[in-house]
């Protein structure tokens, strides 16, 4: 009796699960087919989900009229840039707080916390002024540092929670075995954290690909990434859907990717190791 | 175990990421401040005078600060609602053995991942466009008037997508304390002979009381912060029945270069967010300890 149950349930929540997953991914889902579809089939009633002619030339478009690939370019360089920047300058810091903590290691941890909870409209005015006064309106090297700063204190409290795990007693032992503190770091620590380095620059990268705040309002055009290149499809051009699409299609896919391989450490990172 | 050179070394290691993180804070913050108190235009280069309280004086008592409050709160506690109560409900959906389990899960967990611009744009381009979008198409088919959903209900519409976007956040993390329920306290109560609505009330809900406040702090953070998203769709209108805080700031700052003016909103923006910020931080720190 009790098998006959259970495989009706698993029927029933198997049917409501794939109908509740399908409706949310349908925004996403329509738009990677729209993206194939002719502008005259984008806005054809009734609209087609499979049966239309599949065709590339909206990619091909997007690239030739607007320098697609230079945007995605920008993207990269931010998004790896400050987030490699971060990196260097994490690690280090993380470091000496899981493995040398003292009594004020906590105090400095919740304080960088707490930098992350200023908003970034209320330093809006001297950034843009900052930034203006140096002549580095829409550069690269400004959105380098600028979302590096954003995101160091997600990196730190990530990597912290990460480093946290390695059992001490492995230093301890390495060292009676006569290990000097470089060989200690090279053979011993840095294969135990690279999993945790990994997941960290995985979620900074996606935190920085998809910021849209300090991209939209320190760019123009020459160093606009992805985000503000999309946003500039608001008006007119957000009348060509496939275009649209297309473009955001590009813009979503490496990262959707990405996000499906860090999905546990999002988690984790996000939530500044407060639920694991 | 920590010898006084490990210590020093530490410090070392430490001070990089300690330096630039106060730096951080303290140049742009005291930026801010003294700002706010000047009559600082853009337009206007080196004609900056002190005006005390002015900026604030015409911030605060702008109309459209109040509407900008209200909409602000409307937007971060429709989105907490929506994110939770169908977290919740997606998380107990996902924890259920069911065919699929994997490939459901990463198609939910999808909107998460798509930029904020692009969500905006195809939301309000492929699905509420009141003459083409989807929803149109599927209200005439069911003999109903097309709704104009960014100019008749712009802060509703913007909640909405806001939403989309943060229910997997919610989702996951609820799952991911769901599945740290022990099995056996539910067990038990089901041979003591708890239905399942009052296992849901009694072990259920405590247990994930702990996620649910994360949730709620950490959304809350950046929920007060929503901009690309209005950006986007409605820039604000029609009039600004769709300006929040931050778009208020922004169109202060870079749309009428009023330097002091966006500066004093800027303050009151770090003031509220502290408020929140207060409260998600001792959670934290109350789990450091453990």
């Amino acid at each position: 009796m009790a098998r006959a149950v259970t495989t009706n349930r698993k029927i029933a929540f198997t049917v409501l699960a794939w109908l509740v997953g399908l409706t949310l991914f349908f925004p996403v889902l329509w738009t990677i087919l729209t993206s194939f579809k002719t502008e005259g089939e984008a806005i054809a009633t009734p609209p087609s989900l499979f049966f239309f002619d599949w065709t590339l030339e909206n990619y091909v478009e997007v690239q030739e009229r607007s320098n697609y690939l230079r945007h995605v370019i920008n993207s990269i360089v931010i998004a790896v840039g400050s987030t490699t920047l971060g990196l260097i300058v994490a690690i280090p810091a993380a470091w000496a707080m899981a493995f040398s903590p003292t009594k004020r290691t906590k105090d400095i941890l919740m304080w960088m916390l707490s930098t992350k909870m200023l908003p970034a409209v209320g330093v809006l005015m001297p950034i843009y002024v900052i930034a203006q006064s140096l002549g580095l309106l829409d550069s690269l090297s400004i959105l380098v540092v600028v979302l590096m700063m954003m995101n160091l204190p997600i990196i730190v409290w990530m990597l912290y929670t990460y480093f946290k795990e390695i059992p001490g007693e492995i230093l301890e032992a390495a060292r009676m075995d006569g290990a000097s503190l470089g060989k200690e770091i090279v053979y011993v620590l840095t294969p135990m954290a690279v999993p945790g380095i990994a997941s960290t620059l995985l979620l900074n990268i996606i935190l920085a690909w998809n910021e849209a705040f300090w991209t939209l309002t320190l760019t123009a055009s020459k160093a606009a990434p992805l985000t503000a290149f999309i946003a500039s499809y608001s008006s007119p051009e957000g009348l060509f859907w496939s275009k649209l699409s297309a473009a955001s299609t590009l813009a979503i896919a490496p990262i959707l990717v990405m996000g499906w391989f860090s999905q546990k450490q999002l988690v984790r990172g996000l939530t500044f190791g407060a639920v694991k | 175990m920590a010898t006084l050179q490990t210590q020093t070394a530490a410090r070392f290691m430490m001070a990089p990421a300690v330096i630039m993180l106060l730096a951080w804070m303290i140049v742009p913050l005291s930026m801010t401040v003294y700002f706010s108190f000047l009559r600082y235009n853009m337009l206007m280069p080196g004609m900056e005078t002190f005006t005390g309280f002015g900026n604030y004086e015409y911030f605060l008592t702008d109309p459209a600060f109040f509407e900008a409050i209200g909409n602000t709160l409307l937007l971060v506690g429709g989105t907490l609602l929506a994110t939770i109560v169908g977290g919740t409900f997606l998380a107990i959906l996902m924890d259920q053995p069911f065919w699929g389990r994997g490939i459901v899960r990463l198609l939910v967990i999808a909107p998460f991942f798509v930029m904020p611009t692009v969500s905006a744009l195809v939301w309000k381009n492929m699905l509420m466009h009141p003459v083409n979008g989807l929803f149109a198409w599927i209200a005439r088919g069911l003999g109903f008037e097309p709704v104009d959903w960014l100019g008749s209900l712009p802060l509703f519409s913007i909640t909405v997508i806001v939403a989309w976007g943060w229910l997997p956040f919610a989702t996951l993390i609820i799952l991911t304390a769901l599945q740290s329920l022990d099995q056996e306290q539910k067990e038990a109560a089901e041979m003591d002979g708890a239905g399942p609505v009052s296992i849901f009330y009694h072990i259920t809900l405590p247990h994930l009381a702990r996620a649910l406040t994360v949730v709620t702090l950490i959304e809350t953070i950046f929920l007060l912060s929503v901009f690309a998203e209005i950006y986007v769709t409605t820039g604000g209108g029609p009039g600004t029945a769709s300006t929040n805080l931050p778009f208020l700031i922004y169109v202060q700052a870079l749309l009428q270069y009023d330097v002091g003016s966006a500066s004093a909103g800027g303050v009151v923006a770090i003031i509220l967010a502290n408020i929140v910020a207060v409260f998600l931080i001792r959670m934290i720190g109350k789990n450091l300890e453990t």
